[in-house]
């Protein structure tokens, strides 16, 4: 019997698949979640759009607040720790996480290296802005990609940028040949196995989800027509107008993405959504994708 | 005769199943819409979160269409939550689900993803042992007398056949060893040559 093998760790995020999994700041908002069918939910102390209006320094969670969720609710309950903060991972694990986000909505703890994720049971969730990094990410240990997209946003853009350019990369490296592989793992600076997983395969190793910047019903079935694995909402359900309406209408547009009436039917209706910033407005630190490579 | 599996697609593992079943030269579909189901031979429920495949099965209506894919005995192969799915009570007051196989199930019995595993289990009706993998799996406590046990994993019921159901805590969709989606696809077949089979 082994715990906390490869397949363990990937596999459940293959459990996620075509699932929605919904940021949420208390109990009742997890079991909000819950209730509306999202798969997991993410405990935090702020929604990312709350971190940004707050300004400075944000960290893990209180133990004691992601406690108190994961009592709440009988799906999965992911955390965040700072990028490079093998302290803070090691205390979800303690805590008993069911998967940890090293994440750059919180203030990066190392500008140079991220946590070594082969030394925890627990699987990791990584963000993303380009194939190179996804693979990073996952020599590193990473069980699951998101795309970084622009968290707290509520504008799609990004993630979209994100997830497009991960896409056109996979279907380039799919075309290759042997010598144009060897030369592509320097130029992203990724090792060569995981570069010729994808060309075999036409996809990552592990599940790729789109996050940062999903708001609305069709913004979650537009992620999944760009071929998402399945969705982060983050500050977009419970900074809306109708935060259960819009945790049902979301996860229902993530599985029927393909059904425009049914996309039509469940977003009727559903008051204002979180109200967004356009992202040439943000520069320097703001830009929460920039702040790992 | 080629036998047609769907492999119900609202949430959850559903290539994985694909891939398992096509490897042995089945054919496998995603199955989105009830008026699917009469094309099928057999269905797959897979793994993913039972609280959210359940509500999209209520809302789109395949809690009775599934019943009556059953009543029509064709059979079902629920894996991890849909072994949940398919139990008639489910341990700490959950409403069940189709409600079809006469057990007891307990989710997250194993406890969190962090004591998520893998093991080599024996399987009745399979001729070795077969890679079982745990995440964050439901057990079944107890069943009815016309449920009959195929697997134990350290005293606790792990894989049950029930007629024409069958279910397991584990993933074998997620290895690549066939065995138990071709024991599936045997019980399709069979099913199918009796007269209960897809047109």
């Amino acid at each position: 019997m082994e715990t906390g093998t490869t397949r363990v760790k990937r596999g459940m995020a293959e459990m996620q698949k075509g699932g929605v999994i919904m940021d949420v700041m208390n109990a009742e908002q997890a079991r909000i979640a819950e209730a509306a069918g999202a798969v997991a939910v993410m405990a935090l102390e702020r929604v990312p759009a709350d971190i940004r209006a707050a300004g400075g320094v944000a960290r893990m969670a209180d133990p004691a607040l992601i406690e108190e969720i994961m009592k709440a609710v009988s799906i999965p309950v992911m955390a965040k720790a700072r990028i490079g903060h093998y302290v803070e991972a090691k205390v979800l694990e303690a805590i008993g996480v069911d998967y940890i986000d090293e994440s750059e909505v919180l203030t990066p703890a190392d500008e140079v290296y991220h946590i070594d994720k082969h030394q925890f049971t627990v699987p990791f969730v990584c963000g993303a802005k380009d194939l190179g990094e996804a693979l990073r990410r996952i020599q590193e240990g990473a069980s699951m990609i998101r795309t970084k997209g622009e968290p707290g946003t509520g504008n799609i853009v990004e993630a979209v940028r994100h997830m497009r350019l991960i896409m056109s990369q996979i279907r380039k490296v799919q075309n290759m040949s042997k010598d144009e592989l060897y030369n592509e793992a320097k130029v992203l600076g990724v090792p060569y196995d995981l570069l010729l997983y994808v060309h075999e395969n036409g996809k990552l190793p592990v599940v790729n989800f789109a996050a940062g910047g999903v708001a609305t019903p069709a913004d979650a079935a537009l992620m999944m027509h760009l071929g998402a694995d399945g969705v982060f909402v983050g500050s977009g359900i419970f900074k809306s107008e109708n935060p259960e309406k819009y945790a049902r209408a979301i996860v229902e547009a993530t599985t029927h993405y393909e059904d425009y009436d049914l996309i039509a039917r469940v977003s009727r209706n559903l008051g204002a959504p979180m109200r967004g910033i356009e992202i040439s407005q943000l520069t320097g630190f703001d830009r929460m994708q920039d702040r790992s490579v | 005769m080629t036998i047609h599996i769907g492999v119900l697609a609202l949430q959850g593992a559903v290539e994985e199943h694909i891939r398992s079943l096509r490897r042995i030269g089945a054919e496998a579909v995603p199955v989105k819409r009830v008026e699917q189901l009469g094309e099928l031979h057999g269905l797959v429920i897979p793994g993913g979160e039972s609280t959210t495949i359940g509500k999209l099965m209520r809302k789109y209506g395949f809690i009775e269409a599934i019943r009556r894919f059953a009543a029509d005995g064709k059979p079902i192969f629920g894996t991890c939550a849909g072994l949940i799915v398919l139990a008639k009570r489910i341990e700490g007051g959950e409403e069940p689900h189709l409600g079809l196989m006469d057990m007891t199930v307990v989710r997250n019995a194993f406890g969190r993803q962090r004591e998520s595993f893998e093991t080599d289990l024996e399987v009745a009706g399979i001729d070795r042992p077969i890679r079982a993998v745990f995440i964050r799996a439901p057990l079944i406590k107890e069943v009815g007398p016309g449920v009959e046990v195929l697997s134990v994993y350290r005293g606790e019921i792990v894989a049950a056949r029930q007629g024409r159901l069958l279910a397991c805590s584990f993933h074998p969709e997620l290895t690549d060893d066939s065995a138990l989606h071709a024991y599936f696809v045997a019980m399709a077949e069979e099913a199918a040559a009796s007269g209960s089979g897809a047109k």
